[in-house]
């Protein structure tokens, strides 16, 4: 388990490394940034006075190795609207996205679970295909609408839920639900694929044939063991979570990192669009470690596998 | 001296199986006449779809409120007085655009990564399961913004950003189906006779992928006509006077609390192109998979 544990840790380390160097060469290959940040009709001696000003003129591996160097120790740099620095405003933002992704992912498992649970047991019955139904058809809208439509019932008409805003509780519960509807239908397939397998397994044969009560062997027998692949994705979902929350986040005007990403976006902030990006995918290349330990900790076979 | 692949397992080549899946049939009717819709749309569209006509601004659909409703326009007219079904009709040649080259440019750089990957193994292996796992690592529509916010918003900027982000499925695939396919009978035996590896890769490998690349084809195509709509929506894909639907959802938001069917009616045409690829995709895994739905 060591030795698994060392090597995922390293290839988490090299993807980290890999990231950041994107997360960095993203911005500067794609355009000119000095000019960007000048504004479409600035004078040529403006734009060289911000390529000086922030050190744009140097080689690019320096730039990179500077600016990897200061994040290491915290500092991303300056917001070029905010007074404060990229880090201050991302920890600013980071717990509400939190909140969210994690009432998101809740949501998710709350109606995924069960949902995947019934369609197994019926296989191949209406509830299994209400179930499939409901995957295929959450999985094709585009989750902007869904967010709206939430909105225009729940929020304008019903009065139900705040529209906008992250003031108090009640403002995340329409973003959670527009979030977590998106998660729902691969936890879902995964419960149910995991359960078919778990059921028709002898067991399973022999906890019912020594005549234990059925939702014994269906939570305490199948559920336990059905779970683990969910668990694991699960926190794959929660990162894929913070990252998708910039559609979601912006529809409700909620002020985590994902509305402060595509802000500082529209008004051109590349320090902190770089910042959120890595910090992002930081907590992606960790969460995976973490799903892929916690299969390899639970399942023997991937750690002898790998 | 050709070695002829053996040929598949009988039930995987039985027409019936196609059509006896009602869904199937239905998504590949639909995404037929959105196609052909798309095509044909300055036939089929009843107007221009930039025309504004100042003193016809939303008006709304005669099923939403007969008495304010054009007969003229069906499904009513947006805020400057554009033709709502024109512009629908209009949109869709966008999202299939953009979700066919996106599929298109996502597809040849991970099945090439992918089939790689599972033939030779090892090293190039290793490479490949590293670009793939810091691929995923970046969020999508996080970088797509970036970039599109930097470089500029076109179709084309689009379908590149879209397609250099995509690959990641197809890459992942074609590696483990390329693994299952390399060790066996009709592979090795191209391999003795002195078969080089292009035409090994070419004639034998990726005739067999086709069905699983198809299906993975069509996810990835519903998933760029999604995110398409999600750049738009949010400012930074295609740009207006474009038609596109997400720009369609975000230009009718300021209207949303009086005209609601005009955020409405973009996303239904998204979700059921969206709804048409997906049910094809998975009628062809179904066809081509002997054990079907596990």
């Amino acid at each position: 388990m060591l030795r698994f544990a060392l090597r995922r840790a390293l290839l988490a380390l090299a993807v980290g490394l890999a990231v950041s160097a994107i997360a960095f060469l993203l911005l500067r290959v794609s355009g000119d940034l000095a000019a960007a940040i000048a504004g479409e009709d600035a004078p040529a001696a403006e734009v060289e006075r911000i390529r000086a000003q922030f050190g744009l003129d140097r080689p690019l591996l320096v730039q990179y190795a500077e600016w990897l160097g200061r994040a290491l120790l915290g500092d991303l740099g300056r917001s070029l609207f905010y007074p404060q620095s990229v880090s201050a405003l991302i920890l600013d933002r980071l717990p509400n996205t939190a909140l969210l992704a994690t009432l998101g992912l809740l949501l998710a498992l709350l109606i995924s679970i069960p949902l995947g649970v019934a369609a197994a047991i019926g296989r191949n019955t209406w509830v299994d295909r209400l179930a499939l139904g409901l995957a295929v058809l959450g999985q094709a809208m585009p989750n902007f609408w869904f967010a709206l439509l939430l909105i225009i019932v729940f929020g304008l008409m019903l009065q139900w839920a705040p529209i906008s805003g992250s003031e108090g509780f009640a403002s995340f519960i329409l973003p959670a639900v527009a979030l977590g509807w998106f998660s729902a239908p691969v936890l879902m397939r995964l419960t149910r694929a995991g359960m078919v397998e778990v059921l028709s397994a002898d067991y399973i044969r022999t906890a019912h044939a020594k005549g234990l009560p059925v939702r014994t062997v269906l939570f305490k027998h199948a559920l336990r063991n059905a779970i683990v692949p969910v668990v694991a994705l699960a926190s794959v979902q929660f990162g894929n979570m913070l990252s998708g929350s910039v559609v979601i986040e912006t529809v409700f005007a909620l002020q985590g990192i994902g509305y402060l990403a595509w802000e500082s976006i529209s008004r051109r902030d590349f320090p902190v669009v770089q910042g959120i990006l890595l910090v992002v995918a930081l907590f992606y290349v960790v969460l995976t470690m973490v799903a892929d330990l916690l299969n390899a900790w639970l399942d023997p076979r991937i750690r002898r596998a790998a | 001296m050709s070695v002829t692949a053996p040929s598949l397992p009988a039930v995987r080549r039985r027409p019936g199986r196609w059509l006896g899946n009602p869904g199937f049939v239905v998504a590949a009717v639909v995404l037929g006449a959105i196609l052909l819709m798309a095509v044909l749309a300055p036939l089929v569209a009843p107007f221009d779809p930039y025309e504004q006509v100042l003193d016809r601004r939303m008006l709304p659909p005669g099923f939403v409120d007969a008495e304010r409703a054009s007969p003229a326009h069906l499904l009513g007219t947006d805020n400057l007085g554009r033709d709502y079904l024109s512009r629908l009709i209009y949109g869709a040649r966008i999202s299939l655009l953009i979700g066919f080259f996106t599929m298109l440019v996502s597809g040849v750089i991970g099945t090439v990564l992918g089939v790689a990957a599972g033939y030779f193994g090892g090293r190039v292996d290793a490479v490949v399961s590293f670009l793939v796992t810091t691929r995923l690592s970046l969020p999508v529509v996080m970088v797509a913004l970036a970039v599109v916010a930097v470089v500029g918003g076109s179709l084309q900027v689009v379908v590149l950003v879209l397609g250099l982000l995509l690959w990641d499925r197809f890459a992942v695939v074609m590696r483990s189906a390329t693994m299952q396919l390399r060790g066996l009978d009709y592979v090795l035996a191209a391999r003795a006779i002195g078969s080089s590896t292009p035409r090994i890769l070419l004639t034998e490998l990726l005739p067999n992928l086709a069905s699983s690349l198809v299906v993975v084809a069509s996810y990835e195509m519903a998933q760029a006509i999604l995110l398409e709509a999600a750049l738009s929506f949010l400012g930074l894909g295609v740009q207006p006077p474009l038609p596109s639907w997400g720009l369609m959802v975000a230009e009718a938001r300021e209207f949303m609390l009086f005209e609601p069917w005009m955020i409405v009616l973009p996303g239904i045409a998204i979700c059921v192109l969206v709804l048409a690829i997906n049910l094809l995709g998975d009628g062809i895994r179904d066809a081509t998979a002997p054990e079907g739905r596990a």
